[in-house]
C-alpha cells in the first residue's frame, strides 16, 4: 500500500493512451513462467497418481488379509498393522532383511563415493595420456547390462562358497560409472584450477590436494551421490536375488520370497506389509531429505 | 586446512632435493592412474572378464550343476535359440513392453517437467512428491501393483468398472498384463525423468521465451519451438537410459507372474529376454543356452545403440547441410 502510494507516477495506477499497450506486453512478459489452474489440476493428478499406490500400501497393510481380497477395496486405514507386522516378520526374515540391506547400501554408498570422487576429480581437473578415451570408456561401461556377467560371478561366488554372504552383493558394486561421470561433471564447475595449482606450488602431493581441495569443494556433490547410490543399492534386485538365499537375504530378496508365493491362502495384507516395512526407510529418508536429493537430480549434473 | 599445508610445504620447499622433485614428477605423472584405477580394475573383474566369460559359455553345453564339464557346441545355442519359439515370444514381450513402458513415460516426463518449471505454489511439494515413487523398489512396487490391478478385487478394475470397463484380466491376457507391467515401470520412473527434464530446462535462457511470448507465440509453440530443440541432448540421453534399462527388465514380470513369474506367465506371455535368459540358467539349469541368450541381448543393445547413433549423425549432417 504504501509503496503503492508513494509511486504513484510508475504508470500501473493510470496509464496513458500511449502506455497502455507496453504495458499489456510487460505483463504477459512477466507472467509468461507463472502457473494457471490448469498447470496445478495437472500437476495434483500427478501428484495422486504418484503417492496413492503409497498410500493404499498403508491401507492393506493395515486391514486383514480376507478384508484386502474383496471388492472394492479398503480405503481406509484398519487396526491390523501390528498383526501383520508381526507374521510379515515370522514368515520372511524382515529383520535380517532390513540390517542387511542397510549394510549393503551403506558399503556400496561409501565406497562409490570415495572412488567415484577420486575418478572424477581425475578425468575434470587432471591431464594425463587417453584422458577422453578412457572417460569414453567410463560411459561405455552404462551400457553393460548385468544379465552379462551373472553367469561367471555366480560362479565364481558359489566356488568361493559366498553364496550366503553380503560381500558376494557389495563388491561388484564398488563403484560406478554413472558415479564416476557425475563426479566429473560436478567438480569441472565447482572446482577452480588456481585451488589446485595453487596447492601445488605450496608442495601439496595428490593426496594432499585430494584430502585438504577436492573433498571439501566435492562435499554437496558427494553427499547426493551418496543418497542417489544409496537408494540404488536398497532397490537392487536382479543380482542379489540370483546369488542371495532366503536365510540370509536383503529387502529385495525377502521381499521376492514373500510375493513369490502362489495360491489364494496367501494373507494379501501380509505381502503389502512386508512391501511396506520395506519401503518405510527409505520413505523416512526422502521425507527429511527429499529437498536435497530433488536438488541434487535438479542441478543438472546427473545427465550430460 | 590450507595453512597446515603451507606451512609444512614452506619448512621443506626452499631447498628441494633432486629426488624430491623426481618423486614430485612422478606424483604429477601416476596420480590421475591410480585415482581412475578402482573404477577400471572393478569393471575389469566384474564387468568385462564375465562378458567375455558369458561369451565363451555360450559356445558349450554347461550344466549349472557341474560347471566344470563343458561340451563344445560351437553356435549350436545361437542357431537352437533362432528356432526356438519362446525365444521369439521373450524377445517381441521386450520389445513391445519396452516400448510401451518408455513412450508414455518420457512424454508424462516432459510435461510434468514443463509444467514444473512454472513459478508456483508448493512447486517443492509436487517436486518430492512425483519423485516419491523413485524411493520405493521393483519388488515393493510391484507387489502392490499386482494388488491394485487384480482382476476380481483390486482397485483399478473397481475403478473402470465404474466407467463401464468390466473385468479386464491384467493377469492372463497378453496386452492387458503387458500394460500392467509398464505401468509399474512407468510410475516408478515418470518423475525422476521429469526432475532430469527440468534441469535442462532450467538452464534454458529465459529471454528466449520472452521473445517468444513478445512475437505472440502461444504457450504450446513455446514449448515444441524453444524448450524442446534447447533439450534435445538431454531428451537423447533419457531415451538412451531407458531403452537400456526396458531391455533388461526382469524384477517386474517375476514378481507380477506370482507363482508363474520365471515363465513369464502361464503362456509366457509376459516373459522378457532377462526372465527367459534366468529360466534356462538356473532352473532348467542350461547356462551355457542361458549365457547365449546374455550375449544376444548384448548384440541387440549394439545394435540399438548404432542405429541411435546414426540417427544423430545423418541428423546432425542434414542440419548443417540445411
Amino acid at each position: 500500500m504504501a509503496a503503492t502510494l508513494s509511486t504513484p507516477t510508475a504508470g500501473s495506477a493510470r496509464p496513458t493512451e500511449r502506455e497502455r499497450p507496453r504495458g499489456l506486453f510487460r505483463r504477459r512478459a512477466g507472467e509468461h513462467d507463472k502457473a494457471g489452474p490448469v498447470a496445478y489440476l495437472l500437476l495434483a493428478v500427478a501428484a495422486v497418481i504418484s503417492l496413492f499406490p503409497l498410500y493404499w500400501t498403508f491401507v492393506a497393510a493395515s486391514n486383514t488379509g480376507e478384508r484386502v481380497a474383496q471388492s472394492p477395496p479398503p480405503m481406509v486405514p484398519g487396526g491390523q498393522l501390528w498383526t501383520n507386522v508381526s507374521t510379515a516378520w515370522e514368515q520372511a526374515e524382515m529383520g535380517t532383511a532390513l540390517l542387511n540391506s542397510t549394510v549393503v547400501a551403506g558399503c556400496v554408498a561409501l565406497s562409490t563415493v570415495l572412488f567415484s570422487t577420486l575418478a572424477g576429480f581425475a578425468f575434470a581437473k587432471l591431464r594425463f595420456r587417453g584422458r577422453n578415451a578412457l572417460l569414453t570408456l567410463v560411459v561405455a561401461t552404462m551400457t553393460v547390462p548385468p544379465q552379462l556377467s551373472v553367469i561367471p560371478l555366480y560362479r565364481i561366488i558359489t566356488e568361493l562358497d559366498w553364496g550366503n554372504h553380503l560381500q558376494s552383493v557389495i563388491l561388484p558394486s564398488l563403484v560406478a560409472a554413472f558415479g564416476v561421470f557425475f563426479m566429473r561433471q560436478f567438480l569441472s564447475e565447482a572446482l577452480p584450477f588456481e585451488l589446485i595449482e595453487a596447492a601445488r606450488v605450496d608442495g601439496a602431493h595428490s593426496l594432499r590436494i585430494i584430502w585438504h581441495v577436492v573433498f571439501p569443494v566435492a562435499r554437496p556433490a558427494m553427499a547426493v551421490l551418496g543418497m542417489l547410490v544409496f537408494v540404488q543399492s536398497w532397490n537392487d534386485f536382479f543380482w542379489p536375488f540370483v546369488v542371495l538365499t532366503q536365510q540370509n537375504p536383503t529387502v529385495q530378496v525377502a521381499l521376492s520370497a514373500i510375493g513369490g508365493g502362489s495360491g489364494h491362502d496367501i494373507n494379501q495384507a501380509v505381502i503389502m506389509t512386508g512391501a511396506l516395512v520395506g519401503t518405510l526407510p527409505l520413505l523416512l529418508i526422502f521425507a527429511v531429505l527429499g529437498k536435497h536429493i530433488v536438488g541434487g537430480i535438479t542441478s543438472g549434473a546427473v545427465k550430460s | 586446512m590450507a595453512t597446515n599445508v603451507r606451512a609444512e610445504a614452506a619448512s621443506v620447499a626452499p631447498a628441494r632435493p633432486a629426488w624430491r622433485s623426481r618423486l614430485y614428477r612422478f606424483d604429477l605423472k601416476a596420480s590421475p592412474y591410480a585415482f581412475i584405477a578402482p573404477f577400471f580394475l572393478c569393471f575389469a573383474a566384474f564387468g568385462l572378464f564375465p562378458l567375455i566369460w558369458t561369451g565363451w559359455l555360450s559356445l558349450h553345453y554347461v550344466d549349472l550343476l557341474k560347471p566344470d564339464v563343458m561340451e563344445w557346441k560351437g553356435l549350436g545355442n545361437y542357431t537352437r535359440l533362432w528356432s526356438n519359439d519362446q525365444f521369439w515370444t521373450a524377445l517381441r514381450n521386450t520389445f513391445t513392453i519396452g516400448v510401451i513402458s518408455t513412450v508414455p513415460q518420457l512424454l508424462m516426463a516432459l510435461g510434468l517437467a514443463h509444467l514444473l518449471n512454472y513459478r508456483m505454489r508448493a512447486r517443492g511439494f509436487f517436486r518430492v512428491a512425483i519423485l516419491a515413487p523413485y524411493a520405493t523398489s521393483i519388488a515393493a512396487a510391484t507387489l502392490v501393483f499386482v494388488q491394485l490391478f487384480n482382476p476380481d478385487y483390486g482397485f483399478i478394475n473397481w475403478a473402470l468398472d465404474a466407467v463401464g470397463i468390466h473385468h479386464t484380466n491384467w493377469y492372463a491376457d497378453t496386452w492387458p498384463s503387458q500394460i500392467a507391467i509398464s505401468a509399474i515401470v512407468t510410475w516408478r520412473w515418470t518423475g525422476y525423468n521429469a526432475l532430469i527434464y527440468l534441469a535442462a530446462m532450467q538452464a534454458v535462457p529465459k529471454d528466449l521465451y520472452e521473445a517468444a511470448s513478445l512475437d505472440g507465440a502461444n504457450r504450446w509453440q513455446q514449448f515444441t519451438r524453444i524448450t524442446v530443440p534447447s533439450i534435445r541432448p538431454t531428451i537423447l540421453f533419457t531415451i538412451i537410459v531407458s531403452s537400456i534399462g526396458a531391455t533388461q527388465l526382469f524384477g517386474e514380470p517375476l514378481l507380477f507372474g506370482g507363482g508363474v513369474g520365471v515363465s513369464g506367465g502361464s503362456a509366457h506371455q509376459f516373459q522378457t529376454l532377462s526372465l527367459y535368459m534366468y529360466e534356462l540358467g538356473w532352473p532348467s539349469r542350461q547356462l551355457g543356452r542361458a549365457s547365449a541368450v546374455a550375449w544376444t541381448m548384448l548384440l541387440l543393445l549394439l545394435l540399438v545403440g548404432l542405429v541411435q547413433f546414426l540417427i544423430t549423425r545423418y541428423r546432425k549432417r542434414h542440419e548443417l547441410g540445411g
